[in-house]
């Protein structure tokens, strides 16, 4: 639906070519897509409505460009401006020691996990933290976020016989104190923003603990309430930054700018998965895009940078040109790959793919050629050229396929073989210059 | 009848105040001009409901407005709810009595759309019925999700099976269904780990549970519902869609909705999928998990009294 965005646009202005200018009346169709596009992916109505005001006068008078299409130039424009306004006043957590984090949020926006996060994050840039249950409510929260401490090797304070969370908070300073901790991050209970009786009690945490950053956790997925809740959270706490969770789902993440758009709280960090370490500084230009469709594509090739080792795919460079490269060798790239993710997920990040389902056997073809070399000896994936009939008889049986699959699988790769031959004697330059470029985009090795 | 709604509305009460309000008398006496329309619009965006219904509603109060320039606000709102209550035929989902022993009702659904708690509030409501109950605590990943639903369990005197975290979600489930089977349960509530739906094998352990289920019991998990943040906005459609594909729901619970949000989202999934609603969680008491009413439900949205 909304993958499209760039090309409704450039259907709705595609009469504007030979049009000298952008005005009000040859944009209307235009912005009508995209505050359409800004509603379906949750951005607040009131903010949308702002939204497309601004990029009207932004837009207004513009000579449309040769070189591009006006409908790229004006998702240029929203982009531009929504990367600004998302942008807008960003700071990294106070640098201030000891620091004291209180997190504040809906029920189940994800507080206990991010709180962990936050507290592994910090520990791995050097500081001492730890972390304070102050969820008295919920069954086994202080359990939950006890375990992850334990994980995640994090101090770890809580009192499971009081009911007074601003008294906790009290002796969790004083236990700080004790333990020498520089960074004190209090997890709190799950509260509605019109329950009183839960926000009074917040307020009185907040009293005693005085604390440099009051972080609001957000669902990602969160609809046109973000707004009110934002507000509500802001006015009793003052927030100093807004945590976005749940970011490796297919959210469109609008609450995000609506959230900042009304309070002008700064997003901080962004939550993208089940595990401790999925926690990333927050980053306006990738959220833009992601708001507007566009995929993802720094978020890929950072993806490629962290799995990829620079010196396996140097490595295999090397092998390829030399055209010495076997079934082990592809076993090895093949893996190196899907520890990027899912093929899916992958293609999501890319743009204008985001909504191209991958035929469902995809993933599972690549297990089984997995399967297939793994049934070879090492000898085997070294000298493909050894795998003779009873060899390749005994490999489907122990890889649970037919022969077949591995008749193509060898006639694959003998291929591949062939091409990098060519290649090694022919264009030997131009296939340097593609390494080259490869080692440029983060080492990626040639798939 | 009026006790029920009143529950409910209770319930919702701010959802039920906030459109009405938000509008300043909207849907009071005063007359619908072009600036009440533009506010209602505004509203119902507000609620989450999608562009679909929204115009859908806007377009019949133009009609009525066009035929009866003096309409409203107070017939206005009517018509919205008959508008949304048409929208919504079919969505009431009735939970007939378990057929066979044990009748297996599986919680699926993204993290923190409030599995756990509704698995306790419903093995309490069937419990308060009269039925007998078995909650299988399948949630083996989060961390203390095993001691929450414990910590529910002693609470509301509940029988659950567990294992550690890290065990295998399927084995138990497996495990809690000869359980039940032999302790003559009616039936089990699966209570599952939270999972993102674009996550294709935390999607592939789910069928796994449901394909093991079925070595006892073909039939089995007779009810697959998902539960549903009700503050969520969109993308809770593209959330029961992919939850559909991989595991055929026949059922929702939307959760959360004692606050302002207005959970318009079912409206938008039940068009799309025409999944039943079988409860809305509307609070955070073992009471607050309470049927589901079409009527009530449109009518409460936009500030009426039961009809």
């Amino acid at each position: 639906m909304f993958e499209s965005l760039t090309e409704k646009l450039t259907s709705a202005l595609r009469n504007l070519r030979g049009v000298g200018r952008l005005t009000p009346e040859n944009m209307a169709e235009a912005l009508r897509e995209v505050r359409a596009a800004l509603l379906a992916a949750d951005v607040n109505f009131k903010v949308a409505r702002d939204f497309v005001e601004r990029v009207q006068t932004q837009c207004a008078g513009q000579e449309v460009l040769q070189s591009v299409t006006p409908g790229q130039q004006v998702v240029k424009i929203i982009h531009d401006e929504l990367v600004g306004l998302l942008g807008e006043g960003a700071t990294e957590l106070a640098a201030k020691r000891p620091l004291r984090v209180l997190m504040v949020g809906l029920h189940g926006s994800g507080k206990t996990t991010s709180t962990a996060k936050l507290g592994k994050l910090l520990k791995k840039r050097g500081a001492r933290p730890l972390v304070v249950a102050c969820d008295i409510y919920r069954p086994a929260a202080i359990d939950q976020l006890e375990i992850l401490a334990q994980q995640e090797e994090l101090g770890f304070y809580c009192d499971r016989g009081s009911r007074d969370v601003p008294a906790i908070g009290r002796a969790a300073l004083e236990a700080a104190k004790a333990a020498n901790a520089d960074v004190i991050l209090f997890d709190t209970a799950g509260r509605l923003q019109i329950d009183q009786e839960l926000i009074e009690e917040v307020k009185r945490l907040h009293a005693v603990v005085q604390p440099d950053e009051v972080l609001l956790v957000a669902d990602g997925a969160l609809g046109q309430e973000a707004v009110n809740v934002a507000k509500a959270f802001h006015e009793a706490l003052q927030l100093t930054g807004l945590v976005l969770t749940k970011l490796d789902g297919d959210a469109r993440g609008g609450a995000a700018l609506s959230i900042k758009a009304v309070t002008g709280v700064p997003i901080k960090f962004i939550g993208v998965g089940e595990k401790t370490a999925d926690f990333e500084p927050f980053y306006p230009d990738r959220l833009a895009s992601r708001i507007l469709g566009m995929g993802d594509v720094v978020s890929l090739v950072e993806k490629a940078q962290e799995n990829i080792d620079q010196h396996e795919a140097e490595r295999m460079a090397e092998k390829m040109r030399k055209a010495d490269f076997n079934l082990e060798d592809f076993l090895a790239q093949m893996q190196q790959v899907k520890k990027m993710g899912s093929m899916q997920s992958i293609m999501g990040m890319m743009p204008g793919m985001s909504g191209v389902q991958l035929p469902d056997d995809s993933e599972r073809q690549m297990k089984r050629t997995e399967a297939i070399i793994q049934s070879m000896t090492v000898q085997e994936r070294r000298k493909p050229q050894l795998l003779n009939g009873n060899r390749r008889m005994r490999i489907a049986k122990g890889a649970g396929v037919k022969v077949l699959e591995v008749n193509q699988l060898i006639k694959q790769f003998e291929q591949m073989q062939k091409l990098m031959k060519m290649m090694k004697g022919g264009n030997q330059k131009k296939l340097m210059r593609q390494m080259e470029a490869m080692k440029g985009r983060g080492g990626m090795p040639g798939f | 009848m009026r006790s029920l709604f009143k529950k409910f509305r209770d319930g919702l009460t701010k959802t039920a105040r906030s459109l009405a309000e938000k509008t300043a008398g909207l849907f009071g006496a005063q007359r619908i001009d072009a600036a009440t329309l533009a506010g209602l619009e505004e509203a119902l965006y507000a609620a989450d409901f999608g562009g679909e219904t929204t115009s859908e509603i806007l377009e019949e109060i133009k009609a009525a407005h066009k035929r009866d320039p003096a309409l409203r606000g107070a017939q206005a709102a009517v018509i919205g709810a008959a508008v949304l209550e048409r929208a919504l035929a079919g969505a009431e989902g009735v939970l007939p009595p378990a057929a066979a022993k044990p009748t297996v009702i599986c919680l699926i659904g993204i993290n923190g759309s409030g599995k756990t708690t509704t698995t306790a509030k419903l093995a309490h409501r069937l419990k308060a019925d009269g039925q007998t109950v078995l909650v299988a605590a399948c949630d083996t990943f989060r961390a203390a999700a095993i001691e929450q639903l414990q910590s529910w369990a002693r609470r509301l005197d509940l029988e659950v099976v567990a294992s550690h975290t890290g065990a295998d979600a399927a084995a138990l489930a497996f495990d809690a269904w000869q359980a039940a089977r032999a302790r003559g349960k009616d039936w089990l509530l699966v209570d599952t780990a939270g999972r993102l739906h674009t996550k294709g094998n935390l999607m592939e352990e789910l069928a796994k549970i449901r394909r093991v289920l079925q070595k006892h019991d073909p039939a089995a998990p007779q009810h697959r519902w998902l539960v549903v943040d009700g503050s969520l906005g969109a993308n809770s459609v593209e959330q029961a869609k992919a939850f559909h594909a991989g595991f055929g729901l026949t059922g929702l619970i939307v959760t959360k909705l004692d606050g302002t949000s207005r959970g318009g989202a079912l409206v938008a999934i039940y068009r799309q999928l025409k999944i039943p609603v079988y409860f809305l969680g509307l609070g955070e008491q073992p009471d607050d998990l309470q049927p589901f009413s079409a009527a009530n439900y449109a009518r409460a949205i936009f500030g009426l009294d039961a009809g």
